[in-house]
């Protein structure tokens, strides 16, 4: 993907290489046996086409950004907790020079700061690692096709960070800080565990425009100002 | 943190540990300090108490000085001394002949402060944890004497000092020869008392961290090494596998990331029917374990538990419950969303299921579960119930509840069965006894009296 979270937000268009090629995915993970594992089960072949193949895999954020830059990989699948700064880290150092590849974060972490915090250091999307070998498939197919991936908690996430509770700051920018009523929705119905085409039959909306929110939800995520969004990086000196 | 430099150094390093903490060439900081020693000597002292209370680095930095900074670093320090002296002097007379001693007292203090520096870092060197004034013995003969120096010079700056008051008394005299020896002693002796205060504190930091990782280690042994060892004893039941490690995994993740986790430096134990998420959390999770699916429950939002929250509590358990037996699935979506407003607001709870689904309508009428634990339930307490179901697609179910509504009519029925939750809490199966659940789960299975038809398809 060409897209890097800019300003306009709009997903490339998808599959600008060749679609039909396989996409290579690169592991990032300090643990060996969940590597070999999520390693094993993308080799054995995922259903569904472009077909997955895994270019490599890093045990630390060194390796990782070393081997990003030889191999060039389409997607790469991140462990949020690693020595060393993590996931977001990795982000920071690769971003600037391959905007191109595409990040999924894929950790065992149910922490609201950890998932928001490698969202807005710029991954495309965060599924959790008991995630089924066929829905991680889809999701790397997903995220490479430039559309992001949200787990259902982490649709809960970005919901609850985006809350007008009593008390909260005003925002800043309603542009970014604010989310549409539609994208409300639909945040809600991924939160509720709705797939993009059940969202659109509910919404009476297409898959597309489906996406075109997502979209927008993460890029408002990302660039956001909003004091709980912000809080959780800064306080870990992630931003 | 701002270290003094160990290699490098002309007297104590600390020019170039405050040039390394601010990023800025040493030489910038030393001239800082000359023109400082002017200033009534706030120079030198500020570079004394540096000296005395910043540590060094602890690893050995190698760092190429030339000669030229060397020397110039050496034409430095005598400036500053001069400049100070100077100051002293042009400023009072009297300071003058007075500093000229000290002076001298204070050069004694260096050498034997800086021979200090050396011995620690010996001890660094050799690994050995000396007594606290365990100084002697490694450093050698040369030691001895640059220390004996030291206290010369002191010892006669101090009488020198001393005699220059002549015109005091014999006892007078005897006084402050006692104060100045004292002075003397204690101010030659500053290392090892900042030595011995910072040793305690790591001892301190040692046994905090020690205690630490005892409590991680007996939580990993109570937790995670028991129900491995299930696990291996259980390898031939998948289900039973699958139920014990998503177990032990929802509990380990409580540890780490719930609200009074580990993670979040909690130290008191979660209480329960607190919170909404907490409750409904638990009812989840209890459910998992009963039936061997994952629940997957998503919070926005939390609120303090009210009777109607109960109610809904309840009844989402009832409706995962149902999930869990009827649909067939291995994953069950549990989204909860509280609307919270100034006055009120409400509480949405969906349950959803990709199973089998069925028709509402064609439900018999004597099926209680759906009838009396969800709808009735939720009406006593003025809350909805919403019921979509298609064959083959799954099943949603959603559950209004206003926050803070009147008390519903029924009190007392809600109450018994709160309690009657509890129980079921209490006894709140643990992975060691999970076999026994097949035979308990009839008794428990159901909050409300449960007829008979329920528990025959029970999915085992």
């Amino acid at each position: 993907m060409t897209e890097t979270p800019a300003p306009e937000g709009t997903p490339a268009p998808a599959g600008a290489p060749d679609p039909d090629a396989p996409i290579r995915v690169f592991l990032v993970d300090d643990h060996g046996l969940f590597r070999s594992g999520v390693r094993a089960e993308l080799d054995r072949g995922v259903a569904g086409s472009p077909e997955i193949e895994v270019a490599g895999e890093a045990g630390s954020v060194e390796e990782a950004v070393a081997g990003i830059a030889h191999l060039r990989p389409d997607v790469v699948l991140l462990d949020v907790h690693m020595p060393d700064g993590g996931g977001a880290e990795v982000l920071r150092r690769v971003r600037p020079n391959q905007p191109e590849v595409v990040f999924l974060a894929l950790s065992v972490s149910d922490a609201a700061e950890d998932v928001i915090a490698v969202i807005r250091a710029g991954a495309r999307g965060y599924v959790t690692k008991t995630i089924s070998a066929t829905e991680l498939g889809d999701a790397v197919r997903r995220v490479r096709a430039g559309d992001p991936v949200f787990s259902p908690r982490l649709a809960g996430f970005v919901l609850d960070a985006f809350s007008d509770r009593p008390g909260a700051a005003p925002a800043v920018d309603p542009e970014l800080d604010l989310l549409t009523r539609r994208e409300r929705d639909v945040l809600r119905l991924l939160a509720r565990g709705y797939a993009y085409k059940e969202i659109a039959g509910e919404l009476f909306i297409s898959v597309k425009t489906v996406e075109t929110h997502v979209s927008s939800v993460l890029r408002k995520t990302q660039l956001s100002n909003r004091y709980e969004l912000s809080r959780w990086a800064s306080d870990r000196r992630l931003v | 943190m701002l270290t003094r430099r160990r290699s490098g150094r002309l007297v104590a390093g600390v020019a170039g540990g405050v040039a390394d903490h601010l990023g800025i060439p040493v030489l910038w900081v030393r001239v800082a300090f000359v023109l400082l020693a002017g200033a009534q000597g706030s120079g030198v002292l500020a570079y004394a108490l540096l000296w005395m209370f910043v540590r060094q680095e602890g690893l050995d930095v190698r760092r190429a000085v030339d000669r030229r900074e060397r020397q110039q670093a050496l034409g430095l320090t005598v400036l500053a001394l001069g400049v100070g002296l100077a100051a002293a002097t042009l400023n009072n007379g009297v300071i003058g002949w007075i500093v000229g001693p000290l002076g001298v007292a204070g050069v004694g203090v260096a050498v034997v402060w800086r021979e200090a520096d050396e011995a620690q870092r010996r001890r660094w060197a050799v690994g050995a944890r000396a007594g606290v004034l365990g100084m002697g013995g490694s450093g050698g003969r040369a030691m001895v004497i640059r220390i004996v120096a030291g206290v010369l010079f002191v010892a006669s700056g101090i009488a020198v000092f001393l005699l220059g008051q002549l015109n005091l008394g014999q006892l007078q005299f005897g006084v402050l020869a006692v104060l100045a020896t004292i002075v003397g002693v204690a101010v030659l002796t500053v290392p090892w008392w900042v030595r011995l205060v910072r040793e305690l504190g790591e001892e301190r930091r040692e046994r905090i961290v020690e205690s630490e990782r005892a409590e991680i280690a007996a939580h990993l042994h109570d937790s995670v090494l028991q129900t491995l060892a299930l696990i291996q004893r259980q390898a031939a039941d998948p289900r039973e596998v699958q139920r014990l490690a998503r177990g032990q995994e929802r509990e380990l993740r409580t540890w780490l990331y719930g609200p009074t986790g580990y993670g979040r430096g909690g130290t008191k134990a979660p209480t329960l029917d607190e919170r909404l998420s907490v409750a409904l959390g638990a009812a989840a999770a209890e459910v998992e374990d009963t039936y061997a699916i994952t629940v997957n429950p998503v919070f926005v939002g939390d609120v303090p538990l009210d009777d109607g929250l109960r109610a809904l509590v309840l009844a989402s358990r009832e409706a995962i419950v149902n999930a869990a037996k009827h649909a067939g699935v291995e994953e069950i979506s549990v989204y909860v969303e509280v609307e919270a407003e100034q006055d009120g607001g409400e509480v949405h709870v969906f349950v959803r299921d990709r199973g089998k689904g069925f028709d509402p309508d064609a439900v018999p009428a004597d099926r209680h579960g759906l009838a009396d634990s969800i709808h009735r339930r939720m009406e006593r307490h003025h809350g909805t119930v919403r019921l979509r179901s298609t064959p083959g697609e799954g099943t949603e179910v959603h559950l209004a509840m206003p926050v803070g509504a009147a008390e519903g009519q029924d009190q007392d029925g809600a109450r018994q069965d709160d309690a009657r939750q509890d129980d079921a809490r209490q006894d709140d199966a643990r992975q060691d006894d999970a076999r026994q659940d097949d035979a308990r789960h009839d008794e428990r299975g159901d909050p409300v009296p449960a007829p008979t038809d329920e528990h025959e398809d029970a999915p085992r």
